[in-house]
C-alpha cells in the first residue's frame, strides 16, 4: 500500500557524513517529484557526538517532520541504540551486522540517563545489553532488520574502482546507507545518481566513486531485502511547479540580496552565522541595469554596475560592533543588517535602543535557539519573543515580524527592510533554529514584481525645502530622511533626547513631542500594514476551535489540522506574523468567535499567550508548550491538539524528539 | 569649489557647555581649522563621537554629526565609511570611551585599516561622570575626585595602536592647536586608520596633569627664568617614524623605534607622528580586490530598485544551486 507520506532517518557521529547523506537522499527524492521536509539535529560539537537527520517525504504538501520513523539508516551502534525505538511496525532498520555485539554501556557519547533508561527497558523484556538486544526489541515490535555488510561491499567497490585503502573507501559508507534506503522505498534510482553528481559537482572522481558504491549497495539491498521489504511506500508524482530544496539561512540570505541589503555584519554564532557565510560566499551577484531614477543621483554610478551587484559582509569583533556597524552603514544610506542568535542579541540591546532613538532603519535577523545563557546552542526554542519585544532600556518603536516557514522567511526578509525604511526604525526578523537548519522543498522564489519601499528617503536636500531637520515633527511621526553625504542634508544624531535637528535637548515640552513622534510611527505602521501581513488565517474558519501561534510551529500545526480535518475534528488557525505593532484589534475581533482558543508555542512560560492577554485581554483556554530543545513534530501537534480538545487541560507540555 | 569655506562654515550655533578652560575647546577648534584648511565639503564629512564630555564635539561642528554610544564610536564610524567610502569620516571620543569600554573595538579596528581618523581626548579621567580614573591615569595618582589613589596601571595608547595595526599613530596636545591641526590634516590625508592621542587637560577633575604641568610651570629654568615645558615635538628632534618602502623589514624597524619612544613620559613628553606606514592596504582596497566595483558603487550607492520600484538583484543564477531538477 502506498502512503501519502513516509519518513526516513539517518544518524551517525558528527563528521561521518550524516548531513551529506541526508542532502543526497533529499535531493534525490525531491527530483523524483516528491516534497521533502528535513529536520537536522546535532550537538554543540565538531566531531564524535551523535547527530541525525529526519526526512519526511510526501506527494502532496509537507511542512513538518514526524516522530514515527519508517526506515532508519544506520552505520554506527549509537544511532541504533537511540532511535530503534522510534521505528514503526512494518518499518525497517538498516545496520552494520559487524557491530551488533557492541555493549550499550561501552558507548561514551550516550548520556548516563539515556543508557540506564534503555537498560531498564531491555531488562523488562528479559534481554541483555548489546546492540543486538535493542534490535531484538524492534523485531518483536514488527520492525524488519536489514543487515548491510558495509565493509564487504566497500571492498567490492574498491575492486571496481581500483582503490584499496579502506580509509578512503569508508567515506562512502553514508552513500551506501542512502542507496539501500532508496531501494527499500522502491524509489527510482536514477534520481539518486543524479543527486550524487550534483552534490559532488566540483569533484567528478568522487562523484563516480560514490555512484559505484550506491549501485553496489542498492543491488545488494534488492537482492537480499526485497522479499521482506518495508510496508511504507510512496508514489512520486511529477511536480507541477519549479521547486527549491533549501534551508532557512539560505532562504533569508537570498531574500536579503533581493531586498537590496548591501551591508551585513555578524559575529559567529550557531545557528545564525550560516546566513552570513553564505552571503559572503555570494558577495557579488547579478543585477539588472536600471533606468535613470529621478530621485537617485547615483545614476552615473549605476552604469558602472556592469550587471553586478554586491554585498559587503563584515565579521566584527563582537555583536555590539555588529549592530553598531550595521547602523553606521544604514546612516550612510545602505540597506544594512546583522544576523545573530540569543546571546548575541543580548549584547545588541544598547545598539538597538540607539537605532530606535535615532530612527535608523536597521534589520536584525534573530535565529532563536535554546536559552537562557548559552543554553542549548544547537537546539530549538522560541524563548526570546518577550525579550525581543522589550529589549533595551526606555521606550522606542520597533517592528517585529516572525516567519512561519522557510518560504515565508525569504519574503519576510524583504518586508523587513521595507518596514525599516518606511517607518525609520529597527526591525527584528524573528526566526529560530528549526527554520535555520531544516531543509524543505518550496516553490521557487518569485521576486521580480515585489516592491522595494525606501520611504521618505532623500539623496540630496534641495535648499528650496528650507533648512533640513532630521527629526521634523510630522503627522505620521515619520520625518524626511537624508543620508550621510547628501548635499544640503546635514543632520545630527545623538542617543540623548534631541530637538528636530538632532541636537541634545532636555527641555520637557520637546521631550514629550519627540517621544510621541517616535511612538506614533507604530500607530502609522499599524494603520498601514495590511491585515494579511499581520495575521494569516488558516484551516477551517468556521471551526469551533482556533489555534493561535507564531513562528515555526506553523508547519506542524498545518499538517496536524489537515490530518484532523480528515478525521472530523476541525480547527481554524491564526498565525500571528506581526508581533510589534501587535494586531490587537484584529485578534480582538477574531478570537472571541471561537469556543476554544488554543495557544501553541515552544517555550516554558507561554510567552505569546502572555502577550495576547496583555494586548487583548484574551486568555487562551489551552496552552500547548514544548521546551526540550526539539521542534514540534506533526505527530505531537496532532496528538496534543486532540488532547486539548478532549481533556481541556490548561497546560499541556510535550517533549518528543531525541 | 567656487566659494572659499571659512571657519564659520564649520561651526554651529549650539551652545557649548564644556567647563571654562577645557582642553576640548582646543581639539574642537583644531578640527574645524583642519577642515577649513583642507576646504572639505561639510556635507561630505561625518564626525562620529562616543559618550563623555568629548562626545558632544559633533554638535558644535557643521558637518554630519553622529553622537553614538559609550565606547562604540568606532564600529558606527566604520560602518558608515565602508557603506560609502567617499565620505570623510572622523571619530572622536574620550579615553574612557575608546580605551576602557571601547577597547575591543579600538584594537580590532587596527586590524582593518579602514580610512578614518580617530581622535582620543586623553584627560586621564572620566569627565562626564565626575572624574573617576580613566585607563590612561598612572597608578598611584589621585586626581581630586578619587577617594583613593588609582589602583590600576595606565595603558599606553600609542603602543597599543601601533601593535593593533593603525598605520598612522600620533600624539598631540590640546593647547597647541596649530600643531594639533597639522596632525589632524595629515591624519585625514593618510589613507588608512589614523589614531591621534590628544593630551587634554581637564581643568575640573584632573588636578595632576594640568595645563600648567604640561607647560612645566613647576620647573623654572634658573637662567631664563622661564618654565621648561614637558611637551616637545618629535619632528624638532629629527625623529622620523615614516615608513619609506613597502619592505616589511623597514616597517618592523620603525615600529620598534616608535614603541620604545611611546614609553617616554614624565619630564619629557613627545608629541608628533610616532609612526606612519602608507604601504598597508586599506580595508576598502581589500574589499575592492574581491568586489571590483566596490569603490565606484559601494553599498550606499547601489541602485536596488528600478523606476517601478522592483528589485534589481537577479538571483536566478544563485538559486540554481537549490533548484530541484526534475527527471
Ligand atoms: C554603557 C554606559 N555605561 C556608562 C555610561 C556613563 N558614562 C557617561 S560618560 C562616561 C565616561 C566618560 O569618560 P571619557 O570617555 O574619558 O570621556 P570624557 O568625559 O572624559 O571626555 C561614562 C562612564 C554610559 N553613558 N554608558
Ligand atoms: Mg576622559
Amino acid at each position: 500500500m502506498a502512503q501519502s507520506k513516509v519518513s526516513w532517518m539517518i544518524g551517525g557521529a558528527q563528521g561521518t557524513g550524516v548531513d551529506s547523506a541526508a542532502n543526497i537522499f533529499s535531493r534525490a527524492a525531491a527530483s523524483s517529484g516528491l516534497n521533502v521536509f528535513g529536520k537536522r539535529e546535532y550537538y554543540s560539537n565538531i566531531k564524535g557526538e551523535h547527530s541525525y537527520f529526519s526526512v519526511t517525504l510526501s506527494n502532496s504538501v509537507i511542512r513538518s517532520h514526524m516522530d514515527e520513523v519508517h526506515l532508519l539508516a544506520t552505520f554506527d551502534s549509537e544511532t541504533i541504540i537511540r532511535h530503534a525505538w522510534e521505528v514503526e511496525s512494518g518499518g525497517g532498520i538498516i545496520f552494520d551486522p559487524k557491530q551488533t555485539s557492541e555493549k550499550i554501556t561501552s558507548i561514551p557519547t550516550l548520556e548516563k540517563n539515556v543508557v540506564s533508561g534503555i537498560l531498564e527497558r531491555l531488562k523488562g523484556e528479559g534481554l541483555g545489553n548489546s546492540v543486538m538486544d535493542v534490535l531484538e526489541v524492534a523485531k518483536k515490535n514488527g520492525v524488519k532488520l536489514y543487515p548491510l555488510p558495509y565493509v564487504d561491499l566497500l571492498k567490492q567497490v574498491g575492486e571496481k574502482i581500483g582503490e584499496t585503502q579502506l580509509s578512503i573507501l569508508s567515506r562512502m559508507t553514508n552513500v551506501m546507507a542512502v542507496a539501500a534506503s532508496f531501494a527499500l522505498f522502491k524509489l527510482p534510482e536514477e534520481h539518486l545518481f543524479k543527486a550524487i553528481e550534483q552534490v559532488f559537482k566540483a569533484k567528478a572522481k568522487v562523484a563516480k566513486m560514490n555512484i559505484e558504491a550506491a549501485k553496489i549497495a542498492a543491488e545488494y539491498a534488492v537482492r537480499n531485502f526485497s522479499n521482506n521489504g518495508i510496508s511504507f511506500h510512496i508514489e512520486p508524482r511529477p511536480a507541477k511547479e519549479q521547486r527549491l530544496l533549501i534551508n532557512g539561512t539560505s532562504a533569508v540570505a537570498l531574500g536579503k540580496i533581493v531586498a537590496g541589503c548591501r551591508f551585513q555584519t555578524y559575529y559567529p554564532i550557531t545557528p545564525a552565522s550560516d546566513e552570513s557565510v553564505y552571503l559572503e560566499d555570494h558577495e557579488v551577484f547579478e543585477s539588472r541595469e536600471v533606468e535613470v531614477l529621478a530621485e537617485n543621483p547615483h545614476q552615473a554610478e549605476s552604469m558602472e554596475l556592469n550587471g553586478k551587484g554586491s554585498i559587503v559582509v563584515v565579521q566584527t569583533e563582537d555583536e555590539i560592533a555588529a549592530i553598531t556597524m550595521a547602523t553606521g552603514a544604514a546612516l550612510a544610506g545602505a540597506r544594512a543588517a546583522t544576523a545573530t542568535s540569543g546571546p548575541g542579541f543580548s549584547l545588541m540591546t544598547e545598539g538597538l535602543g540607539w537605532a530606535g532613538m535615532n530612527e535608523v532603519p536597521v534589520v536584525i535577523t534573530l535565529y532563536q535557539r535554546g536559552g537562557p545563557s548559552t543554553g542549548l546552542p544547537t537546539r530549538h526554542e522560541q524563548g526570546d519573543m518577550l525579550f525581543v519585544l522589550h529589549a533595551g532600556h526606555g521606550e522606542f518603536p520597533r517592528i517585529v515580524i516572525a516567519s512561519g516557514d522557510i518560504e515565508e522567511a525569504f519574503y519576510d526578509a524583504i518586508a523587513a527592510f521595507n518596514y525599516a525604511e518606511r517607518y525609520q526604525t529597527p526591525v527584528i526578523h524573528l526566526l529560530d533554529k528549526a527554520l535555520a537548519n531544516s531543509t524543505m522543498t518550496v516553490r521557487k522564489f518569485v521576486y521580480n514584481d515585489l516592491v522595494i519601499d525606501r520611504g521618505k528617503l532623500y539623496f540630496e536636500w534641495p535648499s528650496a525645502n528650507g533648512p533640513y531637520k532630521r527629526f521634523e515633527f510630522t503627522d505620521d511621526g515619520i520625518s524626511p530622511r537624508t543620508v550621510l553625504g547628501a548635499a544640503g542634508g546635514i543632520f545630527w544624531n545623538t542617543g540623548d533626547e534631541h530637538d528636530e535637528f538632532g541636537h541634545i535637548s532636555e527641555e520637557p515640552v520637546n521631550r514629550c513631542r519627540m517621544m510621541e513622534k517616535r511612538m506614533r510611527k507604530l500607530e502609522t505602521a499599524d494603520a498601514e500594514i495590511p491585515d494579511r501581513e499581520k495575521v494569516i488565517i488558516h484551516g477551517d474558519v468556521d471551526a469551533p476551535y482556533i489555534i493561535v501561534s507564531w513562528g515555526s510551529t506553523k508547519g506542524a500545526i498545518l499538517d496536524a489540522i489537515e490530518y484532523h480535518a480528515q478525521h472530523g475534528l476541525r480547527f481554524a488557525f491564526a498565525q500571528v506574523k506581526l508581533l510589534s505593532p501587535f494586531p490587537t484589534k484584529l485578534l480582538q475581533e477574531l478570537l472571541p468567535r471561537y469556543e476554544r482558543i488554543i495557544c501553541v508555542e515552544q517555550n516554558y512560560s507561554g510567552q505569546f499567550a502572555q502577550l495576547l492577554a496583555m494586548r487583548t485581554c484574551i486568555k487562551p483556554h489551552n496552552l500547548i508548550l514544548k521546551y526540550n530543545g526539539r521542534p514540534f513534530s506533526f505527530s505531537e501537534a496532532r496528538d496534543t491538539l486532540k488532547r486539548a480538545i478532549e481533556k481541556n487541560e490548561a497546560r499541556i507540555v510535550t517533549n518528543a524528539g531525541a | 569649489m567656487a566659494v572659499k569655506l571659512t571657519l564659520a562654515n564649520y561651526r554651529t550655533n549650539v551652545h557649548n557647555d564644556w567647563c571654562p578652560g577645557c582642553g576640548d575647546f582646543g581639539i574642537l577648534s583644531a578640527i574645524q581649522m583642519a577642515l577649513a584648511d583642507m576646504q572639505l565639503d561639510p556635507s561630505n564629512i561625518a564626525i562620529f563621537s562616543g559618550i563623555g564630555c568629548s562626545g558632544k564635539t559633533p554638535h558644535y561642528i557643521n558637518t554630519y554629526g553622529i553622537h553614538t554610544l559609550h565606547g562604540r564610536v568606532l564600529p558606527y564610524a566604520l560602518g558608515a565609511k565602508l557603506a560609502n567610502p567617499s565620505l570623510i569620516v572622523l571619530a572622536v571620543g574620550g579615553d574612557g570611551d575608546g580605551l576602557g569600554i571601547g577597547a575591543g573595538h579600538f584594537v580590532n579596528a587596527g586590524r582593518r585599516n579602514v580610512d578614518i581618523t580617530y581622535i582620543v581626548h586623553d584627560n586621564g579621567v572620566y569627565g562626564l561622570t565626575k572624574g573617576q580614573a580613566s585607563p590612561t591615569l598612572k597608578r598611584g595618582l589621585r586626581p581630586k575626585s578619587l577617594p583613593r589613589p588609582n589602583i590600576n596601571e595606565a595603558i599606553n595608547p600609542i603602543a597599543i595602536a601601533i601593535a593593533a595595526g593603525y598605520t598612522f599613530v600620533a600624539r598631540a596636545y590640546a593647547y597647541d592647536n596649530k600643531h594639533l591641526k597639522e596632525i589632524i590634516r595629515k591624519a585625514i590625508s593618510h589613507k588608512g586608520s589614523a589614531f591621534i592621542d590628544v593630551l587634554q587637560p581637564c581643568p575640573t577633575y584632573n588636578d595632576i596633569t594640568t595645563k600648567e604641568w604640561y607647560a612645566g610651570e613647576d620647573r623654572i629654568d634658573p637662567e631664563t627664568r622661564k618654565p621648561i615645558p614637558r611637551v616637545y615635538k618629535l619632528e624638532d628632534t629629527g625623529y622620523d617614524g615614516e615608513v619609506q618602502s613597502p619592505d616589511p623589514a623597514e616597517a618592523e624597524k620603525k615600529i620598534a623605534v616608535a614603541l620604545a619612544k611611546s614609553f617616554e613620559w614624565g619630564d619629557r613628553i613627545p608629541i608628533g607622528v610616532f609612526y606612519r606606514n602608507p604601504y598597508v592596504p586599506s580595508y576598502e582596497e581589500r574589499i575592492a580586490s574581491r568586489i571590483p566595483n566596490y569603490l565606484t558603487i559601494p553599498p550606499a550607492r547601489q541602485p536596488i530598485h528600478d523606476a517601478e520600484k522592483h528589485p534589481t538583484a537577479d538571483i536566478e543564477q544563485i538559486m540554481e544551486e537549490f533548484l530541484v531538477t526534475e527527471a
